[in-house]
């Protein structure tokens, strides 16, 4: 991040402005990236729409089952899609086929709770554990009806979770309601909730659905001059001030191994707008890269929407990438493991591959799911990204490089270059390559053209020191004209003085 | 050939050599220097002048030269005239807003001074930053902090040389140039804020009477 701000201050500096130009890349191509400077370059598309599926389209027993009406979460288990179409009130189930065709195969509308059927309101958030000691067991929360289900494969409810106020220990008023929107399991059966109105980060709730605390509240950011202000503000007037309170998450999603990801729709330069947690609540995420994971670097104020990206969702891919889904403008980013930026693509507005109010993500190992709630009647759509070639190419050259196989992405690097020369990683794996191999000058030269400095210095240093070795004996010659030369040329004056004053 | 080699030999040009060597005295000790500079006539405008071509020439090379891993600026958006005029621009607004304020405050220096003064100051700038421009090509990443505690270095020299220099030169007590020179701070901020607001009303005023003939030569056309 140090970095980025001396390349930002530099921009401002050199008021020279970088082309105008460059900036359009963003509008004109479907896929971007952004280069070594931080300037978005167009880029061959990595993800293409295979499906794009609205609800008046899907049949079930014959019958159309009808426009969804502002879904708001899916939930991939197996191949199976689960699709909470809260304005309906239901759940719908779809299933993948190999050769990407689909089907619905069921949609819940009740569920048998000790014998007698009970059904959902506005449904926000489905969850289907993928771990063994509870494997297929669904949880969904029931938003509006204050409570979280859990049921077995067969929707059989096993627990029903209400307001947790009741405990004692909850920050929620006994009084007030319980909203629980976005929900994830890990594999002991510890149960994660985001709720509405909660901003002490994720509530946690045992395997039995006992409340157990909070997880992983965003920090509070204080400024120095909100610090003078409360200093110098009289009892009325720091009450009527807002609470200093941390911001809500929106999203979680649990990866393979277990960590939560999760989503702020701020960006600070306090606060990540994506956080990966382990089970103590820290954020363990790896931020590396030329900037933060923040989305967009730049952005302009064209077409109704300004400022950053808005992330409402994430996902981890099985290779650890993952990728984070922005609201503002409808646009997709994909991070590898160490938080580089690979590619973002999408946008807003009604059309294959573009998303007006995004609200969901997840994947079937590097299938993409979007789901997009739409703004108005029959807009939402749910969206199936493949890999195209190029990006079956990447993951395969990343996932490589990750695990420290530089000689081996090698090749692989030189493939993904073929297709798009301004792949900056790319440039990095073969200098690294390189740089084992022991062509320092090489691998110097392509550390520089991504000016990657750390890289660079260490190539470096190898170089130095198998030139010193080399030239060794420049050295030698140096000192040892140093140590002869200056006490010859003074014996010489001296002799000569003695001589001619004798 | 022989005038050539004559101005050469004249006191003139030995007076110029003599005060660009002047230039490292101030550097070492510039109490006693910046006061010998003004007050016993040992620098020269001519050396003033030196310095701050060598200075601009210097500060292009260091910046387009300098390695990667110190210095990285897109070659596409660099601009030597840039350069020269943010280090001339700064350079002759300071000298104004410190003259125009030391002269109230019955400072002895006058603008020529004040200008030979700071050109004298830039003199440890000029050596470390050629320094620097060499030393980042033999440094990896992990030794980068060397450049980094010469860098400090040589600004900090810079502030106590300014400090210096204005105190001598204005015959001032010390913390009576600290105030002087921060208060001509702000006044080049101010000065900076006039001219600009000049430039708009003027181009504005320009726009104005430039659309009333347009809009006569129209109606004339269209007559």
């Amino acid at each position: 991040m140090k970095k980025f701000i001396c390349y930002v201050l530099v921009a401002i500096l050199f008021a020279g402005m970088l082309p105008a130009t460059a900036f359009a890349a963003m509008g004109r191509s479907y896929t971007y990236s952004y280069n070594e400077w931080g300037a978005p370059i167009p880029s061959p598309d990595v993800y293409f729409v295979s499906a794009y599926i609205l609800g008046q389209h899907l049949y079930f027993n014959g019958e159309n089952i009808g426009a969804f009406l502002s879904p708001q979460d899916i939930h991939v288990h197996g191949n199976l899609l689960y699709l909470a179409d809260s304005g309906n009130h239901r759940i719908i189930i779809i299933e993948f086929f190999e050769d990407t065709t689909f089907e619905v195969i069921d949609i819940i509308t009740s569920v048998n709770h000790n014998g007698a059927q009970t059904t959902f309101r506005n449904p926000h958030g489905i969850f289907v554990s993928p771990w063994y000691a509870n494997y297929g067991q669904i949880w969904i929360a029931d938003t509006e009806n204050h409570r979280i289900l859990h049921m077995d494969e067969n929707w059989n409810v096993l627990n029903e979770i209400l307001h947790p106020g009741i405990y004692g220990i909850s920050q929620l008023a006994p009084d007030s309601d319980f909203f629980p929107t976005k929900l994830a399991v890990d594999f002991s059966g510890r149960l994660f909730v985001q709720a509405r109105a909660v901003n002490r980060g994720f509530m946690e709730f045992d395997r039995y659905g006992g409340f157990a605390g909070y997880m992983g509240a965003p920090p509070v950011e204080i400024t120095p001059w909100d610090q003078i202000w409360r200093f110098i503000a009289t009892q009325e007037q720091r009450e009527r001030r807002l609470l200093n309170v941390p911001v809500e998450y929106n999203n979680l999603s649990i990866d393979d191994e277990g960590f939560i990801f999760g989503t702020i729709s701020q960006v600070t330069d306090e606060l990540q707008p994506v956080v990966r947690l382990n089970m103590m609540g820290d954020d363990v995420l790896i931020r590396n890269g030329w900037a933060y994971p923040v989305g967009d670097l730049w952005y302009g104020q064209g077409g109704d929407r300004s400022g950053p990206s808005m992330f409402v969702a994430v996902t981890a891919l099985p290779n650890g990438n993952y990728v984070v889904f922005d609201r503002n403008r409808g646009r997709l980013f994909a991070y590898d493991t160490q938080g580089n930026l690979l590619f973002v693509w999408g946008g807003p507005g009604p059309r294959e591959g573009f998303f007006t109010m995004p609200a969901a993500l997840d994947n079937m190992g590097f299938t993409l799911f979007a789901l997009d709630a739409g703004i108005g009647a029959n807009n939402a759509a749910l969206t199936r990204f493949d890999l195209t070639d190029y990006g079956a190419l990447i993951n395969k050259a990343l996932e490589m490089y990750h695990r420290g196989l530089y000689e081996e992405s090698y090749h692989l690097w030189h493939d993904v270059l073929r297709i798009n020369g301004n792949f900056g990683m790319a440039y990095i794996g073969i200098a690294r390559a390189l740089l084992r191999q022991g062509y320092y000058r090489d691998a110097m030269e392509l550390f520089r053209y991504q000016n990657d400095n750390i890289n660079f210095g260490r190539a470096f240093g190898f170089y130095r020191r198998i030139w010193m070795e080399d030239h060794f004996w420049i050295f030698v010659v140096v000192v040892a004209t140093l140590a002869i030369v200056p006490p010859t040329v003074k014996k010489i004056i001296k002799v000569r003085r003695e001589i001619r004053e004798s | 050939m022989t005038s050539v080699r004559k101005s050469f030999q004249s006191e003139g040009f030995k007076r110029y050599i003599d005060s660009l060597k002047f230039a490292l005295y101030t550097c070492r000790r510039p109490l006693d220097g910046f006061w010998d500079l003004v007050h016993e006539k040992r620098g020269s405008l001519a050396a003033a002048h030196t310095i701050v071509i060598l200075f601009i020439l210097n500060q292009i090379v260091y910046l387009t030269q300098s390695n990667f891993i110190w210095i990285n600026i897109p070659l596409e958006s660099f601009s030597s005239v840039f350069v020269l005029i943010n280090i001339l621009g700064s350079m002759l607004l300071f000298s104004l807003a410190n003259w125009c304020l030391t002269t109230l405050f019955d400072g002895k220096g006058r603008i020529s001074d004040i200008y030979m003064g700071y050109a004298y100051a830039l003199v440890p700038q000029l050596i470390i930053r050629f320094a620097l421009t060499w030393l980042s090509h033999i440094v990896t990443w992990d030794e980068i902090m060397i450049l980094v505690v010469l860098w400090r270095v040589s600004d900090l020299w810079f502030y106590i040389l300014i400090l210096c220099a204005m105190k001598q030169i204005h015959d001032y007590s010390f913390g009576k140039a600290v105030l002087t020179t921060i208060i001509s701070l702000a006044a080049m901020g101010i000065m900076v804020f006039i001219f600009l607001m000049f430039f708009a009303v003027v181009s504005d005023g320009v726009a104005y009477f430039y659309s009333l003939g347009q809009e006569a030569l129209f109606r004339m056309r269209r007559g």
